[in-house]
């Protein structure tokens, strides 16, 4: 395949003031929201319908999926401050930051793992426990699917980086659209959390669905 | 090879249709297996559980193998014809989206070869097209033919999300010069609701099929209503998809119509904003029906009126459609081509159903008539009087632009009054069968109940539209060897698509267009007087 400088064509294709990469990504994330909204929906309908088994109250606790949580949410400021010092130009500033947003990541998915552990060894809570551990690890499971998948973009974006295919002038705006993702996956996380850790927590016999 | 690696819009708009086509075919066969069977009273041409295997394959196909990817694959071919770009946005991710499509086609077919394992003899999915728990859970549902059924639909419907998202950003980002979002050819905005809607409901039927899968593969507990499960959460999850995917199935046939009504009555589409109001409207509403398939589950008394209300509701801006139709035909120069006469019979049978449709939004009439033949009549005339007629007239309006030739005018009048009066032979009865009683997806009857004779006709209709499709096939391989040479604008329409070479070349334009109207060849035909100087 030839390759096309990138906007050699800019200028016949793009009439709209919208990006279709921007618009394909929002697409995107419109699309996953969705997906999570089956999950959230199905979990705020099986709180407090687990009449047996380990319940929310005796196993979650809250130390660590905080330390994880802050891990995550801190990631996306990191991420920003890489995409600023990339459209500043300055690439040794945004490996920095895009390495340490990785780091954050990696944290919360080994955090999520040690409690999953945790959960699994010393509560007895599996998915086949009750409708409580169902929904628990599936709504917590595809979003740490999709912190793989987002981790994954930005390992990319960084493999790239060192290899000297990002340029600073040329793909800032294509970086900064793919960190969006990343974003997504900390509001998401932000309502799972609200819900798994708040809400799903309340003492049974409050109105729960 | 050159179309296996293609990711022009056109080739693989082409390759959908025929996919499309084909598995058409399949599932028509399916479905006069049925009627074979219930042709006459305590018939036993086929056994219970094939005939479960029959009617959920053909449901099954039709949705999500027939109707989803002939529709994105008109979308594909027109809208970037008709918004004058060279592609669609993400053309890499087009062809992507295509072949998810055909491996879950297959992977689902693929259950009649190996359902049970490779030692086992397959057995195809049996549990519905919305397969409802607990059907599905492993006590009802051995082997793996309800896996097939999930991860198939699955697969392919990922294929529709990267498509509509396809959708949404080349209608947005890149319309030529000149076309603003109100100059839109009327298709467009049908595509963008579409791609809407695929990309709010889809995931929600994939959400619901993951869950279903943790339960039959890993010991979850969603569904089953035996282990703290909830079997009414399926039927939401499920109905919240189904219900807008049967707008995503009917409102590009809406377009179509649009588009092809207007050129065979030589007048502007009547009504553009409030038609895109009304598109707009019912993809807004549409959201918000979906429990109206779920009346006799015992929802309660304010449930049931707030979902029967809003079923009500969204037959408003289908109306101002079908008025804005005849609108369009009021006083026009009528020329009653094939693809004018399957749009017309489109809107006369959509009616029909859409009436039905109102019948049934009554919850204590669908207390009585739920899960009979009425059912089956109504949405058969919204989906097959309805979807298939739509696609047909787009295929006999497209087919000179897609191939360069004209499709035979005088058998494709024989299509049309073969498959309309084989569609009420078939369909027609079926209101009167469900009215006197008879449910669904039974494999037969006894036959002192009245049905005997409805049925009867009902199976005769079978070979009539069977003739039709076979008379379509064979009009399409003879025209396309030796059919007229169409030109450019065959139909002297007004949409940019007609301005280009049939077929197009794979840039589409050598220049692109500019757009000053929404009839942007009229403009050019008639520089005297352009539609510019009333809008």
């Amino acid at each position: 395949m030839t390759t096309l400088p990138a906007n050699q064509d800019a200028g016949v294709r793009l009439r709209s003031p919208l990006s279709r990469a921007k618009v394909g990504m929002a697409c995107l994330i419109f699309m996953e929201s969705a997906i999570f909204s089956a999950f959230l929906v199905t979990y705020l309908y099986y709180i407090g319908k687990s009449p047996d088994g380990p319940q929310p109250l005796e196993c979650l606790e809250l130390d660590l999926v905080l330390i994880n949580s802050a891990c995550l949410i801190s990631s996306s400021f990191t991420v920003v401050i890489a995409v600023r010092a990339l459209a500043r130009g300055a690439m040794g500033a945004f490996r920095f930051w895009l390495a340490l947003t990785i780091l954050l990541g990696l944290e919360f998915l080994v955090g999520t793992g040690y409690e999953w552990w945790g959960l699994i060894e010393d509560k007895g809570l599996t998915l086949q426990s009750n409708a409580f551990g169902t929904n628990f690890y599936s709504l917590v499971g595809l979003h740490a699917f999709h912190v793989i998948v987002g981790m994954l973009i930005l390992v990319i974006v960084l493999i790239l980086s060192m290899f000297g295919c990002i340029r600073p002038d040329r793909d800032h705006q294509r970086v900064d659209i793919a960190t969006w993702y990343w974003h997504f996956v900390d509001v998401v996380w932000i309502l799972v959390f609200t819900l798994v850790y708040i809400v799903g927590r309340v003492p049974q016999g409050a109105p729960a669905s | 090879m050159r179309w296996a690696i293609s990711v022009d819009h056109k080739k693989l708009a082409l390759m959908y249709i025929g996919a499309g086509l084909c598995f058409f075919l399949v599932a028509g066969l399916e479905a006069a297996f049925m009627r074979l069977q219930l042709a006459r009273a305590e018939n036993d041409v086929i056994d219970p559980e094939t005939f479960n295997q029959l009617f959920t394959m053909h449901g099954t196909t039709m949705v999500f193998l027939v109707g989803m990817p002939i529709l994105l694959g008109f979308g594909n071919y027109l809208i970037p014809l008709m918004v004058g770009a060279r592609d669609m946005a993400f053309p890499r991710l087009n062809a992507f989206g295509f072949w998810l499509f055909i491996f879950g086609g297959l992977l689902l077919y693929f259950s009649y070869l190996g359902a049970d394992g490779l030692y086992g003899a397959g057995t195809a999915p049996d549990v519905g097209w919305f397969a409802y728990a607990p059907l599905t859970s492993r006590t009802f549902s051995r082997g793996n033919s309800t896996d097939y059924w999930i991860l198939g639909i699955m697969v392919s419907g990922f294929g529709s999300m990267t498509t509509a998202i396809n959708f949404i950003a080349t209608i947005l980002c890149m319309r030529c010069p000149g076309m603003t979002l109100m100059r839109m050819p009327m298709i467009g905005w049908m595509m963008l609701v579409v791609a809407f809607l695929v990309l709010v409901a889809i995931p929600i039927l994939t959400g619901a099929q993951v869950m279903l899968l943790l339960d039959r593969t890993l010991g979850a507990h969603f569904f089953d209503p035996e282990t703290q499960g909830s079997a009414i959460l399926w039927q939401h999850l499920f109905w919240f998809f189904g219900h807008p995917e049967v707008y995503i199935l009917i409102l590009p046939a809406f377009g179509f119509v649009s588009e092809i009504m207007p050129t065979f009555s030589r007048k502007v589409l009547f009504g553009y904003p409030l038609m895109v109001a009304a598109t707009v409207g019912i993809g807004f509403i549409s959201l918000g029906v979906w429990a109206h398939h779920m009346f006799v589950v015992g929802l309660g008394p304010v449930l049931d009126s707030f979902f029967g209300a809003t079923t009500f509701l969204i037959s408003v801006p289908t109306g101002i459609k079908i008025f804005n139709w005849l609108g369009t035909m009021w006083g026009g120069r009528l020329h009653f081509t094939t693809p004018m006469l399957f749009v017309t019979g489109f809107v006369a049978m959509f009616v029909i159903g859409g009436l039905t449709g109102i019948m049934l939004a009554t919850v204590p009439l669908t207390w009585q008539l739920s899960d009979s033949y009425f059912v089956v009549g109504h949405f058969h005339y919204v989906l097959f009087g309805g979807t298939v007629f739509g696609i047909f007239g787009a295929i006999f309006y497209w087919f000179p632009k897609a191939t360069g030739r004209m499709l035979d005018e005088r058998l494709g009048k024989w299509t049309f009054w073969l498959l309309f009066i084989g569609f009420t032979l078939t369909f027609m009865p079926m209101h009167v069968s469900g009215a006197l009683g008879m449910p669904r997806r039974i494999y037969t009857y006894e036959a002192d109940r009245g049905w005997e004779i409805w049925n009867l006709i009902s199976s005769i209709g079978v070979p009539v539209q069977m003739a039709g499709v076979a008379i379509f096939l064979w009009n399409a391989i003879k025209s396309l060897r030796s059919g007229p040479v169409a030109g450019d604008d065959p139909w002297d329409a007004w949409t940019l698509e007609w301005s280009t070479t049939s077929p197009p070349p794979e840039w589409n334009f050598d220049r692109i267009p500019t757009c000053t109207s929404a009839r942007p060849l009229w403009d050019r035909k008639n520089p005297e007087d352009p539609d510019a100087y009333y809008e």
